[in-house]
């Protein structure tokens, strides 16, 4: 007897309410995931979910870099030497910090596929979009931290031997930094995998937007929302693992 | 070589260095002595303009310095700095940290500066350092490689920051002996020490430095042997004992 038959006489015994329980979770199991081949829209909305991930990751990373850039090089300038242009981009992106880091991630996402790209029918790209720009709010603040934290020594040994900032910082401060603020990033990064999640309100085709389709079809909330949470668990569980061996790599290098 | 005329400096309200005058010659050994706080640090950070001064001008070789159009990296690269912690680059291999300011400046390509560094390292002897880490050397190892990383560009000058303040007892020894051997090879040199052994021996003038003014300065011998200013003579009955 196959799965497709079992299902069909258990519901039958479901709805005369004759079934055990653990029929019951097989009918429901089976309504979830497999019924219409429903775990392909699971593994699309996956899919959805770590691409979406991975771009937001790329422009928060890009982001991050230039405003941390921006605002290091802002704070450290000669005093009585301080370049206009700069001060101007550096007001820029300070702006750009606080209105982020003080509005909801979920205002945004709202203002941005309601308001802003009202008229875009690619939810998903919107949501990718407004997803990068939160993301590199936090990242600038993260890697300024690590620019901050390394001993202002290394930077004055590198200028005292000639080398001007921008090399000083490429060759001596920025890779120290990098070591300093991974466990951080790990964590941003976490937090945005998660964060996708959030842009199926507008209509972005992720995981979760997949698995409210199928709650929808259903009636059954259980398994779509706890199948879709054990997802997101195992694939935090799998970047944790691979940040902690990145870490452990780096940490060697400097034990030789 | 260098001239120094009318520097202060100040940090908020506080006036560190109070309208400095000194004009330093080629070839000189020049030793900065004082009490804690009495700005020789900081006096020796604006020469390289590591600090910035609030008045005064600084002229190195002809070059102003606290000029504010002035290449800055390039006048660095003629000045050689060594600090209390060393600050030697943890990322990096021994040859890389001495390789990597000649070679980013153009100064000398990778394999020249490879030579330079395998020569330097056989002048202070660890040779078999070249591949180790920072981390892996002792105190004493450390200041010698830093003062060969600042050897490397070739400068003029060098400049030290109470190099052996951080070190265990037992290694100032060597340290101090690599910079004999560098005045005694004609650099040009100012430092700040606690190490009144070396002032005298190694310096050709000592600089006595309080309160951000230079209360007296002169041949080691007169300095040591017959002080004239009372500040200088309570500094000296301290630390020699």
């Amino acid at each position: 007897m196959g799965l497709a038959q079992t299902y069909e006489l258990w519901r039958e015994l479901m709805l005369q309410g004759d079934a055990s329980w653990w029929q019951e979770f097989f009918v429901r199991f089976y309504q979830a995931f497999l019924e219409n081949n429903r775990w392909q829209q699971y593994l699309e909305g996956v899919g959805t979910t770590l691409l979406v991930t991975a771009m937001a990751l790329i422009l928060g990373v890009v982001l991050g870099v230039v405003v941390a850039m921006v605002r290091t090089a802002h704070d450290q300038q000669r005093p009585g030497q301080r370049n206009f242009l700069l001060g101007v981009i550096n007001f820029i992106c300070k702006v750009y910090v606080t209105v982020i880091r003080g509005t909801p991630m979920m205002v945004q996402i709202l203002i941005m596929g309601l308001v802003i790209f009202a008229s875009s029918r690619n939810f998903t790209m919107v949501g990718t979009l407004t997803l990068g720009i939160n993301s590199g709010a936090y990242v600038a603040e993260i890697i300024r931290g690590g620019l901050m934290s390394l001993d202002p020594g290394q930077m004055e040994a590198g200028r005292s031997l000639g080398l001007n900032y921008l090399d000083t910082m490429r060759f001596i401060v920025i890779p120290q930094a990098f070591k300093a603020i991974l466990p951080a990033l790990g964590n941003e990064f976490i937090i945005l995998l998660k964060d996708t999640s959030m842009i199926s309100v507008i209509g972005g085709q992720e995981l979760i937007y997949f698995a409210r389709n199928i709650l929808n079809r259903t009636f059954d909330a259980m398994f779509p929302l706890v199948g879709s949470a054990c997802i997101y668990l195992v694939l935090v569980l799998i970047f944790t693992w691979l940040q902690g061996k990145l870490e452990r790599r780096l940490r060697q290098s400097d034990r030789r | 070589m260098i001239d120094v005329k009318n520097l202060s400096k100040s940090f908020g309200d506080n006036l560190v260095l109070d309208h400095i005058d000194q004009h330093i010659y080629p070839g000189e050994k020049v030793v900065v002595i004082g009490p804690s706080g009495s700005g020789k640090s900081t006096f020796l950070r604006c020469l390289n303009l590591l600090e910035i001064p609030t008045a005064g001008t600084i002229t190195f070789d002809g070059v102003e310095v606290t000029d504010p159009k002035a290449d800055i990296d390039k006048i660095r690269q003629q000045m050689g700095m060594v600090f209390q912690h060393f600050n030697l680059f943890p990322n990096m291999t021994i040859r890389k940290n001495i390789t990597l300011a000649p070679v980013q400046t153009k100064l000398m390509s990778q394999a020249e500066a490879d030579d330079t560094a395998t020569t330097l390292l056989k002048r202070v002897g660890l040779t078999e350092k070249a591949d180790a880490y920072p981390a892996q050397l002792s105190g004493g190892q450390k200041q010698r490689i830093a003062i060969v990383r600042a050897l490397a560009m070739k400068p003029k000058l060098m400049l030290f920051d109470e190099p052996t303040s951080a070190l265990d007892p037992e290694m100032v020894g060597e340290v101090l002996e690599v910079m004999k051997e560098l005045a005694v090879g004609g650099m040009t040199m100012v430092v700040v020490t606690h190490e009144m052994g070396f002032a005298r021996e190694v310096g050709s003038r000592v600089l006595f430095m309080d309160e951000g003014h230079v209360m007296e300065e002169g041949k080691p011998e007169d300095i040591f042997s017959r002080p004239q200013n009372p500040r200088l003579q309570e500094f000296l009955s301290k630390v020699l004992h």
